[in-house]
């Protein structure tokens, strides 16, 4: 009996932290899998106006984005004030769409795109003109689903 | 000499201890450069697009339910001018007509909603004029499922299920060639 409170009362054992490495690796994974960098960086103001009625957008790689806004400061002298169009890294107009979606649409594979979706991703300052042409170029080009991307509302 | 060589293995042995830091190291390097980005929006899809005109005059006025929104971005629903909070609400009733009134839709499947808008609207109030139209859809399936299946609407609820629902109100939205009375340039 003694014997055994003896040496409880001696030392408390130290943790072994030989199992740190892998839980820390775990997260690493978690991590690594979950980021995404980002391949675009953005030319134009894309402050997305907020709505409630959201649906998730499921696979990435059957998204594509086209970003509406006025330039950002550093290329206003350039490209003026008025709302421009951004596809991939470079101001584009309305004619570059069908293209844009061809290029995103050969790196699909075929039993994936009739679900390909354009994500347009549009400021909420900008009048709806060019959203206008937008939208009828994508029928035009038989992109049919798109999603207009929104911030949640937290209310 | 069985004691020397599990000696020589043991000085070998590679010292882990540093393991746990390098991971640390490229944990916060990806803790830093992870946006966990919730791409969400509103789904929409867009009729194919034809060179004909669609009539419109071949509707009943009373199943067309008309959101005008003009370039200072006010609303004119049915032909009176409105706020975007008695939007969704007016909406409801317009399309299940609870007490059969005769300028309302004759039926859920009966009812349109007609879009228009004008080239210099601000996309803002165009998201909110769309959210509010699907939000009344969306909460009369909600009603729908609870009244028919005492269950919430969901994606996981059995498609037959949703298919009836969606048979019974569908959601029809035809957007108009806007005007280009406010067009900025």
């Amino acid at each position: 009996m003694s014997k055994f409170s003896k040496k409880r009362g001696k030392a408390t054992p130290a943790i072994s932290t030989a199992s740190l490495p892998d839980i820390i690796f775990m997260l690493l994974f978690f991590f690594m899998v979950v980021t995404v960098l980002r391949d675009s960086s953005l030319m134009v103001k894309v402050n997305t106006p907020q709505a409630s009625e959201l649906t998730k957008l499921e696979e990435k790689s059957l998204v594509n984005y086209l970003y509406i806004g006025r330039p950002k400061e550093t290329y206003e002298d350039q490209y003026g004030t008025s709302p421009r169009l951004q596809l991939g890294d470079k101001f584009s107009t309305v004619d570059d769409i069908p293209l844009f979606l061809e290029k995103h649409k050969i790196k699909v594979p075929e039993n994936k795109r009739a679900r390909i979706t354009s994500s347009l991703k549009v400021d909420g300052d900008v009048t709806m003109g060019i959203v206008q042409d937008i939208k009828t170029q994508l029928r035009k080009s038989n992109q049919l689903k798109v999603n207009y991307s929104a911030k949640p509302k937290n209310d | 000499m069985g004691k020397k060589s599990s000696k020589d293995r043991l000085t070998n042995e590679i010292n882990a201890g540093s393991m746990a830091d390098i991971a640390f190291l490229l944990l916060i390097f990806f803790l830093v450069t992870t946006t966990i980005v919730q791409d969400k929006g509103i789904t929409v899809k867009l009729p194919p697009w034809s060179d004909v005109e669609v009539d419109a005059t071949k509707l009943k006025t009373r199943n067309v339910f008309s959101v005008l929104v003009n370039a200072q971005n006010q609303l004119l629903v049915r032909d009176e001018p409105a706020n975007i909070e008695q939007l969704k609400d007016r909406a409801k009733e317009f399309i299940m007509n609870p007490r059969g009134q005769a300028d309302l839709a004759e039926k859920p499947t009966k009812a349109i909603i007609s879009l228009k808008n004008d080239r210099g609207t601000n996309y803002k109030t165009y998201l909110q004029v769309y959210n509010e139209l699907k939000a009344a859809y969306n909460e009369l399936w909600e009603e729908e499922a609870q009244r028919k299946y005492g269950t919430a609407y969901s994606d996981n609820m059995p498609r037959e299920q949703k298919k009836a629902i969606k048979g019974k109100i569908p959601f029809v939205l035809s957007e108009a060639e806007p005007t280009a009375f406010g067009d900025e340039k």
